[in-house]
């Protein structure tokens, strides 16, 4: 570890790559203390602090900072929490190069603040003090019912807990966490921290029914008669995206969310230990840029393919995973063909995926996002033979909820929409945010829509 | 309300056990929310324990009054012997549902309902509802031999006329129920067939009724993980279309059902399988082993 205060930010200290393929253990091990301190004494503690401005959920940057390098760790903590519920989840995966360090003015030279590895310290170290048993406060007997446990159901259900209500959080999957606990990786985010966070909105006294699916299992209906005045959806966007090619169907053809399903939430890295199971071959391809690309790369490779290959159409400047984990991942030698796009997948005769034929793609004019469009290049077909392939291009609305409420407004593309002030749907006293809103976004920012809508549903209980 | 009674609801209790033959298993589970919801055709996915894979099986009778559902199995691998050594008064760690569509309860006329090995489990809650709104059920039950037939009774109840087919002989016709069926078929007709049972047979039944021209619902049963549509573990082809069983079905239209895909994709883990089913019986076996030593 080199003296920050000679080279500036300081380098996240990290796992071997030899010793971290081998198992599912966190990739970055977190700054040392020393380290931590010297680099918020680095911060400016600017008058009018750009870092803040992008931060989805306005951190007090400069003010937890400033606590840091003062050595008050606790203060720090609870300034962070003021905001941020969730602060060991965001300092891991916030994508804060976009945000916070992306508007910091040491940037503007290149070295903005280690924002992220500065909140992750003080996570870590509040949880290795263990954190407190919260004061719960006395309830107001009104009931408010969660639809999903990822981030912004968790926080939405923990502030509204904070100020008296009596909420229950309702997920369809046998655990809390949402993406946390089914997607993102433990190498990435340890199931531990999650569970952490999640016994801590119980113990604000929330009430938490797993394995109960809303619009199947219960209905908004069957709440709203037991008492429940207020709601608030948070239910993701789970339903994978599929390409639509011949030999789709091929078995070891996945989606991400199935291969990351199987890993984390199931635990098949421990199979037959745990009792389901997951495939994989010698060579495995993953189709996609963004972090869930990489992340079911990055898991292949654990589970114990030989060579793992990223399939993405557009160029490494396009990709839309972060940058520290497409570094990581091409460390740990993922190969990535760039301008490359599936044509058909080629299975043998008891059908088996054998190999994926893509086609080359060359950047032509600019499309609505102002990236230049892919386009094929005539003639340019080639087969990558593999085992495996994980198809990982995207996710959308899951609409087993959304079709019980046919008064529920959506947009074209499937998902809810709602007044940007308040999270309000087009159903009284039905809320929403996350996923379900955006479409695939940040764990951040699904926690600051699940604490707009808590505010919101705070005023609109007390109006009623 | 029963709905939300707290501590009840928590934890899936066998409250019943039946053997019903020597590797297939009734348990009446008290599962009240599931129940209340329950139609037939759907299903609910279940879990045995914290180590345990989550497996889909079929609402085979339904009681919102007294909170239960059956659920029948066959002990094929792991986690359904695992299930079958459980007894009254056990848990079952997560037990959810009621999952996937329910079949159009309406008045089609005549209905053939067909039922293979543990496949008779999944088509007696149609055949009642149908039967219940005047519908003439015609029933064809079959298994490969005697000792794995079982309800023959309940098919009785809720149907016009029961044949029952073994391939071997051992009891009711010899012979496949595709023969049956084609019989019925050519001698009154049907207005809908439904075929529940091992792929094979759907896909016999569907190209049969497809020759006659018959509406033919099938249920299917491929490998699942979550069950709400999050996965796509589950999809198969209808109708050229990429359909998501655990929400779009488990019934879809037998005619359109692109069976080989479904046939290869159940295969997809039959290593592991064997080798999970293996791990445990040894494992089982040690054990049995120190406890006599
Ligand atoms: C593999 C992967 C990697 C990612 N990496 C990052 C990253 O590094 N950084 C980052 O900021 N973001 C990342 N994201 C995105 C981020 O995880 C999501 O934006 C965020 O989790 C959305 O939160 P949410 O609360 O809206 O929904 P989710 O986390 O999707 O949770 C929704 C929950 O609702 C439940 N649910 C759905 N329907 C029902 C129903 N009918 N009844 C009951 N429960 C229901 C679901 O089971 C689920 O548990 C990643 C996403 C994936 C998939
Ligand atoms: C909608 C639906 C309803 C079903 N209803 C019934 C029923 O009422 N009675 C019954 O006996 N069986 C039913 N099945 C099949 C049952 O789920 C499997 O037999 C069971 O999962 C096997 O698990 P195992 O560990 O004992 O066997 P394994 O050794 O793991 O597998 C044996 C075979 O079962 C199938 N299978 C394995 N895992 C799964 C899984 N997670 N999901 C689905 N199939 C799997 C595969 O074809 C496999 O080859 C149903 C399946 C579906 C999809
Ligand atoms: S929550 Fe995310 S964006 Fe906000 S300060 Fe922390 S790392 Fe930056
Ligand atoms: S902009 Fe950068 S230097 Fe200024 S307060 Fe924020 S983190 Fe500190
Ligand atoms: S089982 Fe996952 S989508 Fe059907």
């Amino acid at each position: 570890m080199p003296d920050s205060r000679l080279t500036g930010r300081p380098k996240m200290p990290q796992r071997s790559v030899a010793e971290r393929i081998r198992d599912f253990n966190e990739v970055p091990v977190g700054l040392p203390e020393w380290a931590a301190v010297d680099e918020a004494r680095r911060c400016l503690q600017c008058k009018k602090p750009g870092c803040m401005k992008g931060c989805p959920v306005e951190i007090d940057i400069p003010g937890f900072i400033g606590l840091l390098a003062q050595g008050k760790f606790d203060a720090a903590v609870a300034k962070i929490k003021e905001k941020n519920s969730l602060p060991a989840i965001c300092g891991r995966v916030c994508p804060q190069e976009e945000q916070c360090e992306n508007v910091c003015v040491l940037g503007k030279k290149g070295q903005p603040i280690a924002v992220g590895y500065l909140e992750r310290f003080l996570a870590d170290y509040e949880r290795d003090k263990g954190i407190g048993a919260p004061e719960i406060p006395t309830s107001n007997g009104r009931k408010v019912g969660i639809i999903g446990s990822g981030p912004s159901g968790l926080t939405c259900a923990g502030d509204l807990a904070k100020i008296g209500y009596r909420v229950t959080i309702f997920e369809a999957l046998h655990a809390a966490g949402g993406v946390l606990v089914y997607g993102i990786p433990e190498f990435r985010l340890p199931k531990a921290i999650v569970a952490q966070e999640v016994n801590f909105v119980k113990s604000l006294g929330v009430d938490l029914e797993v394995s109960t699916v809303i619009g199947k299992t219960l209905t908004l209906e069957d709440l709203k008669d037991d008492g429940y005045e207020a709601f608030f959806i948070g239910s993701g966007a789970g339903l994978p995206h599929f390409m639509n090619l011949p030999g789709e169907n091929l078995n070891g053809i996945y989606s991400a969310n199935e291969f990351l399903t199987r890993s984390n939430l199931m635990k098949a890295f421990r199979f037959p230990q745990y009792d389901t199971p997951i495939k994989i071959g010698r060579k495995v391809a993953v189709i996609g840029g963004g972090n869930v690309a990489m992340d079911s790369a990055r898991t292949a490779l654990r589970l114990g393919a030989e060579e793992v290959c990223l399939i993405y159409r557009r160029t490494k400047k396009e990709m839309p995973a972060r940058i520290e984990e497409a570094e990581r991942a091409e460390e740990e030698g993922i190969n990535c063909m760039i301008l490359t796009n599936p044509v058909r997948f080629i299975g043998n005769d008891n059908k088996w995926l054998r190999g994926v034929e893509c086609i080359q793609m060359e950047l032509g004019e600019p499309d609505e996002s102002g990236r230049r469009r892919p386009v094929p290049v005539p003639g340019s077909e080639f087969v990558i033979p593999v085992d495996t392939l994980v198809v990982a291009i995207g996710q959308g609305p899951n609409p087993l909820l959304l079709e019980t409420l046919p008064d529920l407004q959506l947009n074209r593309r499937g998902y809810i929409v709602i007044d940007e002030e308040t999270g309000a749907t087009s159903i009284p006293g039905v809320f929403a945010g996350g996923d379900i809103v955006t479409g695939a976004a940040t764990v951040i920012s699904a926690m600051g829509a699940g604490k707009k809508a808590a505010r919101s549903i705070d005023h609109y209980l007390l109006r009623k | 309300m029963i709905l939300f009674e707290q501590e009840e609801i928590i934890v899936a209790k066998i409250l019943r056990k039946e053997i019903l033959t020597p590797q297939i298993k009734l348990m009446v589970v008290h599962a009240p929310r599931v129940a209340h919801k329950a139609k037939a055709g759907q299903f609910v996915i279940l879990r045995i324990n914290e180590e345990g894979e989550r497996i889909p099986l079929t609402i085979a009778d339904f009681d919102p009054r007294e909170g239960t559902i059956t659920i029948i199995f066959q002990e094929v691998g792991k986690s359904t012997m695992q299930l079958g050594e459980r007894e009254e008064g056990d848990d079952i760690q997560d037990f959810v549902g009621p999952l996937g569509k329910e079949i159009e309860e309406k008045k089609f006329g005549h209905v053939v309902c067909v039922g293979g090995g543990v496949g008779i489990a999944p088509v007696y809650p149609k055949a009642r509802a149908l039967k219940m709104l005047g519908n003439r059920v015609t029933s064809i039950i079959g298994s490969r031999t005697a000792d794995l037939l079982f309800w023959e009774d309940m098919m009785g109840s809720v149907s016009d006329v029961l044949y029952v087919t073994t391939d071997d002989g051992t009891y009711g016709e010899k012979g496949f129920v595709t023969s049956v069926v084609e019989r019925v078929l050519k001698s009154e007709g049907a207005d809908l067939v439904i075929a529940v049972g091992p792929i094979m047979m759907m896909k016999m039944v569907s190209l049969l009724t497809k020759k006659f021209n018959v509406p033919t619902m099938v249920s299917l049963n491929p490998i699942m993980v979550d069950g709400t549509g999050m996965c796509g573990c589950c999809r198969v082809t209808v109708d050229h279309q990429c359909k998501f069983t655990c929400v779009d079905g488990p019934v879809f239209d037998g005619h359109l059902v692109d069976y080989d895909e479904l046939l290869a994709r159940q295969r997809n883990y039959l290593d592991e399988e064997k080798r999970a089913t293996e791990t445990w019986l040894m494992k089982k076996a040690e054990e049995e082993v120190r406890h006599a030593g």
